[in-house]
């Protein structure tokens, strides 16, 4: 047994956020698991009365709690809509440390945490992808559009996932691409998803990046953004890759540091400085340094003034956006959509609730996936009353999950990164 | 503590999913948004009539505390288990039944929240006004039970002005219902009526028949600026006196607007004393015409500035003000006393006044806005309940607001309820003699004392 105050420690730092809840209910109205469950410990309030429940010590660290604070998209939309600005997100996050601590990382999660913290296996990955594939993924109907199928047992074997990459991103290109003098040094960060599942959005990247004649850096030491191992838990890897991060960074000190994965972009702009402040104070000073040239895609390119090229690709036909949470909750909801429409043979239309959770949530969906999918279902459905070709979005894990409840629910809709549609429009070099 | 072979029943009774005695449970049904907390002993989840019957009947002949509740967002403890015993959670009852287009009625279960049954009913162009803050989150059966109102309510009025009938539970566990989907009804009492505002106390609603009307065609919005508590008032008495009762008429006066102007920067000028927020909602010839005599019926009265919105998001614009001052006053302290009084709409400006007195003597920051069309003013005393002796203060300048609110012929509150955060106060406006028949009313439907016992009424 850890003593008390260990196990507390990341609830202890958070107490002054936790008494800032007045309990008005108000996240009632916009969390998206609560609208499915319906149960009070699901709210946002609920969580925060758990929380300081368990600092109190009148509730255990227990399995039931653990399960508690598993129910949670980190969507962040309470936090949008609260008027305290009650950070429920680093809240969960806290509880879910302290449960850790406690009772050890979920058996997932401690995968998870070798896989992320063991640069032979995430590095370059091809190692991993050659282990895993022929022991987690067998085929499914290739016209779908999703090739293989997971039966993990954290997944209970429903869930339909892409396959892995043959050759991951970061195998691919050089870690410098010079561009033209005096163009902007953009490095590129790629993220997991990016590079082990959808390495054509790098592509995309690369080749939009290439037409406005930038650098780019790839650095081949990066790692995942630390957002995995953080949601269940584990802060010790989450530190241990965002410090490795920041020493890729400092090695290139690139202009901008570049983001193509929405919950990327949302670690180091919400996590990063949060978490490392508290703990790793000199962490936290060399974020600071980088803190304002993190910048998601689409901002950058419309910054940099990104002119859709002139190849009409009539796959995109019409094309509606799905606002990844990450970059909704940071207010980029203007620049993609920007961007998308002003593509040639993209006739663009909004979808009904097109800024509502996709339901994936990272690894929530593993832990809950029926609802996860109930979530998803609204979602669906709206894009089939927009009837559209294609569905962009600036986030590969909503793209996992809208390809996924397309696919079950038999639509033949398209889902392709916001970057993936503009690069569409480029002459092939 | 309960039984085991209590806990069996209600099991029976429910389904073993919905009874709950884990302690992260109890937790979580403990409170509402007064921030108050007792924790009851099981939390039950009743899926309709028959269930709500079979719970309070076991509970009547056991003798067990029953708390009935929906979303859990009252401001006065209505919901609140103290002392213990079961609470009963309405949620899962959360069906629109029906909505009636030729007798603009609209059947519902108590569960559905209030916004939801108004998008309903406006996707076929029909209109459910009572508009509390909570809409988005608050139940109907909440909204009956604490007969909310909201901003809407000048024009419109309150929830129990929509109420034509009910389906409730009565104490001892039988079902019965009151009036119906019909416009007029007088035989026997008005049962509909004692049941809107009983906070749970006399039965447990399990549908809710609602009057609609149409939705309007436009709204308009406006926003007025004046140079004294006064000048806003008289505009007030202005409109009214011109024929005109707007839907919504929101004012702040100048400890909120200093809240507001000092956190936001919305531009408002500083000799700035009073604001009114102006809505007029109908047929479009009828509005404008309306719109364009307000102008001319506010301008005599101190008026610095008017402002008319054009469109939805200029209306958004001038509502700014209004929304930004629950979020404001945080800033001034961490705890807030929140008081929802009632005055004559003529004496606003003595209340203002009076409030101005209490704030100067006590030393505690008050921040006035609220509803000037019906006088109903939500009086907010922000403290910081760490310091000590603040807590005793604001209490002792409650009882002062209460008694300069009294005086001008008020009320203690307007939509929030006694529950428990006014009881010690009740019997300052209530007359032994008004309690009497209260409580005789009380005892004749739940003789036992076992729904929602300890609210409202004081304690020996």
């Amino acid at each position: 047994m850890k003593p008390f105050q260990i196990v507390m420690e990341p609830l202890a730092r958070i107490e002054q956020e936790l008494k800032k809840c007045v309990k008005c209910g108000a996240c009632r109205a916009h969390c998206p698991v609560f609208s499915v469950m319906g149960r009070e410990p699901v709210s946002a309030r609920g969580k925060i009365a758990l929380a300081r429940a368990a600092l109190a010590g009148s509730i255990g660290l227990d399995s039931r709690t653990r399960s508690d604070m598993s129910k949670c998209l980190l969507c962040g939309r309470c936090v949008e809509k609260c008027a305290n600005d009650v950070p429920t997100d680093l809240i969960v996050l806290a509880a879910r440390e302290a449960v850790a601590r406690k009772r050890g990382l979920t058996s997932f999660h401690k995968v998870v945490g070798l896989l992320l913290r063991n640069r032979g296996l995430m590095g370059k990955g091809a190692l991993l992808a050659s282990l895993l594939k022929p022991l987690l993924f067998r085929r499914v109907p290739a016209a779908s559009g999703l090739r293989l199928r997971f039966p993990l047992p954290f997944v209970g074997g429903k869930r339909s996932v892409p396959a892995l990459a043959a050759k991951p991103f970061l195998d691919r290109h050089p870690e410098i691409i010079n561009g033209m003098p005096g163009r902007p040094r953009i490095l590129f960060f790629v993220g997991c998803m990016t590079n082990f599942i959808y390495p054509e959005i790098g592509e995309a990247a690369v080749a939009v990046l290439k037409s406005l004649g930038c650098s780019l850096i790839i650095p081949e030491d990066q790692q995942c953004c630390g957002f995995p191992a953080l949601s269940g838990g584990d802060t010790t890897t989450f530190l241990q890759l965002a410090e490795k991060n920041l020493a890729a960074l400092e090695r290139h000190r690139p202009d901008h540091v570049m983001t193509a994965c929405a919950s990327c972009g949302g670690a180091f702009h919400r996590m990063y400085p949060r978490l490392l402040a508290g703990r790793r104070p000199d962490l936290a000073e060399r974020y600071r340094a980088f803190s304002d040239r993190f910048v998601d895609a689409a901002v950058l390119l419309e910054q940099l003034g990104f002119a859709p090229g002139g190849v009409r690709d009539r796959r995109n036909g019409r094309v509606a956006y799905h606002d990844p949470c990450h970059l909704r909750s940071r207010s980029i909801t203007r620049e993609p959509r920007a961007l998308i429409a002003a593509s040639p043979a993209v006739e663009f239309v909004e979808m009904k609730g097109a800024d509502s959770c996709c339901g994936l949530g990272g690894t929530f969906n593993l832990y809950h996936y029926a609802t996860s999918m109930e979530i998803n279902a609204a979602k669906i459905s709206a894009i089939r009353d927009a009837g559209v070709d294609t569905v962009a979005t600036g986030c590969p894990g909503c793209m996992l999950q809208l390809a996924d409840g397309l696919h079950r629910s038999g639509e033949r809709v398209r889902v392709r990164h916001t970057l993936e549609i503009l690069a569409s429009t480029l002459n092939a070099r | 503590m309960l039984e085991r072979s209590v806990i069996r029943k209600l099991r029976e009774i429910v389904g073993n999913e919905h009874v709950t005695q884990e302690k992260q449970d109890l937790v979580c049904y403990s409170y509402d948004a007064t921030q108050m907390e007792f924790l009851p002993d099981a939390v039950v989840f009743p899926a309709d009539a028959l269930q709500v019957s079979a719970i309070l009947h076991l509970a009547n002949s056991e003798r067990i505390p029953v708390f009935p509740r929906g979303a859990g967002s009252g401001f006065s403890g209505g919901s609140l288990p103290k002392g213990g015993g079961i609470v009963l959670v309405t949620t899962r009852m959360n069906r629109i039944l029906r909505i009636d287009t030729d007798n603009l009625i609209a059947v519902v279960e108590p569960g559905v929240v209030t916004g939801d049954l108004q998008d309903a009913v406006e996707r076929l162009g029909l209109f459910y006004p009572p508009d509390p803050a909570s809409l988005r989150f608050s139940t109907i059966g909440g909204n009956v039970a604490e007969c909310a109102g909201g901003p809407r309510a000048v024009k419109y009025g309150v929830t129990k002005d929509f109420v034509l009938g009910l389906e409730v539970v009565l104490p001892i566990g039988d079902i019965i219902t009151t009036g119906g989907g019909i416009y007029k009804g007088v035989v026997g009492y008005d049962l509909t009526k004692l049941m809107c505002g009983s906070e749970g106390t006399l039965g447990i609603i399990t549908r809710v028949t609602l009057r609609l009307l149409p939705l309007p065609e436009t709204r308009r919005t406006m926003l007025a600026i004046f140079d004294s508590i006064d000048g806003a008032a008289g505009a007030v008495a202005g409109i009214i006196r011109g024929r005109i009762i707007p839907t919504t008429l929101e004012f702040l006066d100048h400890s909120a607007l200093k809240c507001v102007e000092g956190e936001f920067s919305l531009g408002i000028p500083a000799s700035a004393r009073a604001v009114l927020l102006i809505e007029l909602d109908g047929e479009r010839e009828l509005v404008d015409r309306q719109a364009a005599r307000i102008d001319a019926l506010v301008s005599p009265f101190g008026l610095i500035e008017f402002r008319a919105a054009a469109d939805a998001a200029e209306a958004e614009e001038l509502w700014m003000a209004r929304r930004l001052v629950s979020p404001a006053l945080r800033k001034v302290n961490p705890d807030k006393i929140n008081e929802d009084i009632v005055v004559p709409r003529n004496r606003v400006p003595d209340i203002i006044r009076r409030i101005d007195e209490i704030r100067e003597r006590y030393g505690v920051p008050i921040i006035n806005f609220g509803h000037a069309g019906d006088g109903n003013i939500h009086v907010n005393i922000m403290i910081d309940r760490a310091r000590t002796g603040e807590s005793e203060k604001a209490e002792e300048a409650v009882r002062e607001i209460f008694r300069a609110v009294l005086e001008l012929g008020g009320t203690m509150s307007g939509e929030h309820g006694v529950g428990l955060s006014k009881q010690p106060y009740v019997t300052m406006e209530l007359t032994r003699e008004q309690l009497g028949a209260m409580t005789a009313i009380k005892r004749a439907l739940d003789p036992n004392n076992i729904l929602n016992p300890g609210k409202i009424f004081p304690t020996e």
